[in-house]
Order: structure tokens, then C-alpha cells, then sequence
């Protein structure tokens, strides 16, 4: 028997809630575990990222870090999809963008309500900041789109059998939502 | 006996004088639209209508319909450019729609959804751009503005004040307030102007009343705006 899809997920900037809504397919994970193996994801909790068929991108690109991992996804899988709104267009992450970096920071770590001990922090383990949130496909190229903040469970479903199954996707009108 | 010409293979009754646009809706026919309301003098300038008439591509609503022609509204051609130029319209303004009060019942995003948009696929702007909430009772998201002049035109032609206008060229065209301040708050706008509820985004939203309807039940969360039809036509039911 051939080997099964490997499908590897990663949440950028984002709020993990994009993997919440793909919980949300709620028993028909187990089919899917069925379908596929799952190489690095949170729900595997492995690190490190294998060749893979398929990698589900959640999050924009605000830091040197989600530039990284986003490249090296790129790289070992055949086929990447921009799942949610941050991923798609910078989401809620993004607004930051109508300010400066350093307004950003002077503002959650120096001059915001309740900071205690300000100061901006300065660790060479944080990934240092990009000036913007960016949209995966200005890093690199896509080839699916998963509209939604999040995408429903069912959008989620239809894109993954649908995919598995060698089909064009094909979204219903209530699936596709940029909220 | 009436006039009459064929839109998508379909015979479209029309007087002297209406728009491929006025015969559509008249007739019950539905072409994507965000510029345009029948209430007031067409524009032209979002180009989301587009149909194609021969050779040339015209907008619907400001076309004027004559004897016998044939108009494509439906290709999958049309549909593409359609695509393009709201995915434009997407990546020029700031449209966070998880963000927006409007969403769900915002024509920018149904007309979206109706063609099939996935994504904004452009490389974004992201302008800086401000938000108005001085005045009392409204307030102004210049991010989500399209400057499709709707409430140029209702402050202008139907409220007697002129207290929008398009500055700017280009990039920098953007709406202007007229008062000495520039904001809305100090300007002789009011929320009983017709000015006030004619946006086709959430660029001009009442105060106060955000997030009523919930998810799942708004405008065009269960059926397409070519069914649903315009979102000011269901105003006290969404805002
Ligand atoms: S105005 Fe419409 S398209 Fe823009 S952010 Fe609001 S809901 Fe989205
Ligand atoms: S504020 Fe609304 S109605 Fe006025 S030009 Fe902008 S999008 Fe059109
Ligand atoms: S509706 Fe015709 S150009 Fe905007």
C-alpha cells in the first residue's frame, strides 16, 4: 500500500484558533487520521518538519522567526494553503501596521494602561519584530486559500477530502467568509 | 410593444433612456454593483458591473441599453475581472473583516463571495489611514472607504449639504470632510441624512449598535447578495 499524505500545520502569527476550528471537525478526525499522517503539528507536538504533501500555513508573518519556518514549509512540502484570515491577509495582527514598530512597542511595553517595570524587552531569544505583518503569499508562493477567522470546521472538512481525493476544491457559498 | 435586449441569453424589456443596469433590476436580474444606487445619479466608477457587449466591456450602469444588444454578464471572463478589481479594492484600503461591525452585512464582501473571491491575492498597501469619531452619532473608517462617492452624491443631491468630496489623485485620492476642522463632528452632517446610510462598506457606521445580528444570521451569511440584493434595502433589519 502506498504510504499516506504526510500533512503538516503551523500556527505563525495567529491565535491558534484556526487549529481550534480544525479540531472542531470534531469524530471526523478520526477518519482523517485514517487518510493521513500527520508530520510536524501541535497536535503532534513534533518539532522538527519532514517532507510533507500538504502544510496548512495559520498566521501572517510579523517576526524573523515566522519568516523562517514559513520558508523551510516552502521548502519540504508540495503543496502550502494559507489557512485563515492572517494567513490570507495579516488578520487582526496586521492593524498593527497602521503604526510604527516603535509606536507598537512603546506602547505595550513603556506608555501602556498597567506596565509595570517598563521597558522594551531585548532577549536574543525573541525573534526580532518585522516593521509590518505581512500575508504569507508576499513571502512566499501559495497554492490554496482557506478564507475565514477562522475557516468553519466544514469549509475545513471539504477542503481536506476534497484534496485527499485528487478533486478540484470546490467551496459552498456559506464556506467561503472573511470573518 | 417595449424595447428589448438579451442579458445572459435572457430577453430584458427596457425603455428609451434606462442603463443595461436599470432594465437588469427592473427585471429582476441581478448584476454585481457597489458604485451604484437607483436613487441616485450613476457614477461609474467602481467597474464591478462590467458586462461585455460584443467586442467592448461597458458599465452596466452607466451603459445606456439599446434594441437587440446582446450583454454577457456571467462568463467566467467577466467573473475574472470582476475578481481582480475587488481583490484591488481590497488591497488598497485596510479591510480587516474580522475587525468590522459591517461584515456580514457589507456589499464589498458579499460582491466578493458572489464572485467567487477567495483572497485579496494583491500585495497589500496597508495605508495608514485615520478613523473619524467625532461626530456624535456616526462614525467615519476611512481604511474601509472605496471611494465610490455614494454619499458624495446623496449629501450633495438628496441632503442639500455637500459634506463629502474626493481630494487627491491617484493613490491620494480620499474622502474629504467639509468643515473647518476637516472631521466630521464639526461638520452640518446629521444621522437622519440620507448621506449617513447609503455606504456600501462599513466606512460610515451608526454609533452604538455594533455586532446586533450574530454570526451565522446576517444579511449575507445564508444566501448571496444576487438573492438578498443590496444592503440598503434592509437597513433596519442589519445595522
Ligand atoms: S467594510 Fe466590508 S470588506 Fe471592509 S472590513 Fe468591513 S466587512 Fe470587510
Ligand atoms: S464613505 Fe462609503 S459611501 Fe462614502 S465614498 Fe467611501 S465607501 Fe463610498
Ligand atoms: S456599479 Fe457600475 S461602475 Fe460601480
Amino acid at each position: 500500500m502506498a504510504e499516506k499524505p504526510r500533512v503538516a500545520t503551523v500556527s505563525l502569527c495567529g491565535c491558534f484558533g484556526c487549529h481550534m476550528s480544525l479540531l472542531d471537525i470534531d469524530e471526523r478526525i478520526l477518519d482523517l487520521v485514517d487518510l493521513v499522517t500527520f508530520d510536524r503539528t501541535p497536535l503532534t507536538d513534533i518539532k522538527t518538519l519532514g517532507d510533507c504533501d500538504l502544510g496548512l500555513i495559520e498566521g501572517g508573518v510579523a517576526n524573523a522567526e515566522n519568516v523562517e519556518v514559513l520558508l523551510e514549509f516552502r521548502r519540504r512540502c508540495k503543496v502550502l494553503v494559507a489557512f485563515g484570515a492572517c494567513a490570507v491577509n495579516g488578520g487582526i495582527p496586521a492593524m498593527r501596521n497602521q503604526f510604527s514598530l516603535a509606536e507598537c512597542l512603546r506602547e505595550s511595553y513603556c506608555d501602556g494602561i498597567g506596565v509595570h517595570n517598563p521597558g522594551i524587552p531585548n532577549d536574543p531569544e525573541i525573534p526580532l519584530l518585522l516593521n509590518q505583518v505581512h500575508p504569507i503569499h508576499e513571502v512566499v508562493a501559495i497554492d490554496y486559500v482557506l478564507p475565514g477567522c477562522p475557516p468553519s470546521a466544514d469549509t475545513i472538512w471539504t477542503f481536506l477530502t476534497e484534496f485527499l481525493e485528487g478533486k478540484p476544491i470546490a467551496f459552498s457559498y456559506t464556506q467561503i467568509h472573511f470573518d | 410593444m417595449s424595447k428589448t435586449f438579451k442579458l445572459d441569453g435572457r430577453e430584458i424589456p427596457f425603455e428609451t433612456g434606462q442603463t443595461i443596469m436599470d432594465a437588469a433590476l427592473a427585471a429582476g436580474v441581478y448584476i454585481p454593483h457597489l458604485c451604484h444606487n437607483p436613487e441616485l445619479a450613476p457614477h461609474g466608477s467602481c467597474r464591478v458591473c462590467l458586462v461585455d457587449i460584443g467586442e467592448r466591456q461597458v458599465s452596466a450602469c452607466t451603459a445606456a441599453a439599446s434594441e437587440g444588444m446582446e450583454v454577457d454578464s456571467s462568463s467566467e471572463t467577466i467573473q475574472a475581472t470582476r475578481r481582480a478589481i475587488l481583490q484591488m479594492l481590497f488591497v488598497e484600503g485596510n479591510h480587516v473583516c474580522p475587525a468590522c461591525e459591517k461584515s456580514g452585512a457589507c456589499q464589498l464582501q458579499a460582491v466578493a463571495y458572489y464572485t467567487g473571491m477567495l483572497a485579496p491575492h494583491f500585495t497589500h498597501f496597508f495605508p495608514r489611514r485615520p478613523v473619524d469619531a467625532s461626530h456624535p452619532d456616526v462614525v467615519i473608517d476611512f481604511n474601509r472607504c472605496i471611494l465610490c462617492e455614494l454619499c458624495v452624491r446623496a449629501s450633495r443631491d438628496h441632503d442639500g449639504k455637500r459634506v463629502f468630496a474626493i481630494s487627491g489623485r491617484g493613490l491620494e485620492s480620499h474622502l474629504v470632510i467639509d468643515s473647518p476642522s476637516g472631521l466630521l463632528g464639526d461638520s452640518c452632517f446629521a444621522a437622519a441624512d440620507k448621506a449617513a446610510h447609503v455606504c456600501p462598506t462599513g466606512a460610515i457606521l451608526p454609533k452604538g449598535r455594533g455586532y446586533e445580528t450574530p454570526i451565522g444570521e446576517r444579511l449575507y451569511d445564508r444566501e448571496p447578495i444576487s438573492i438578498v440584493g443590496d444592503v440598503r434595502a434592509h437597513e433596519e433589519e442589519v445595522v
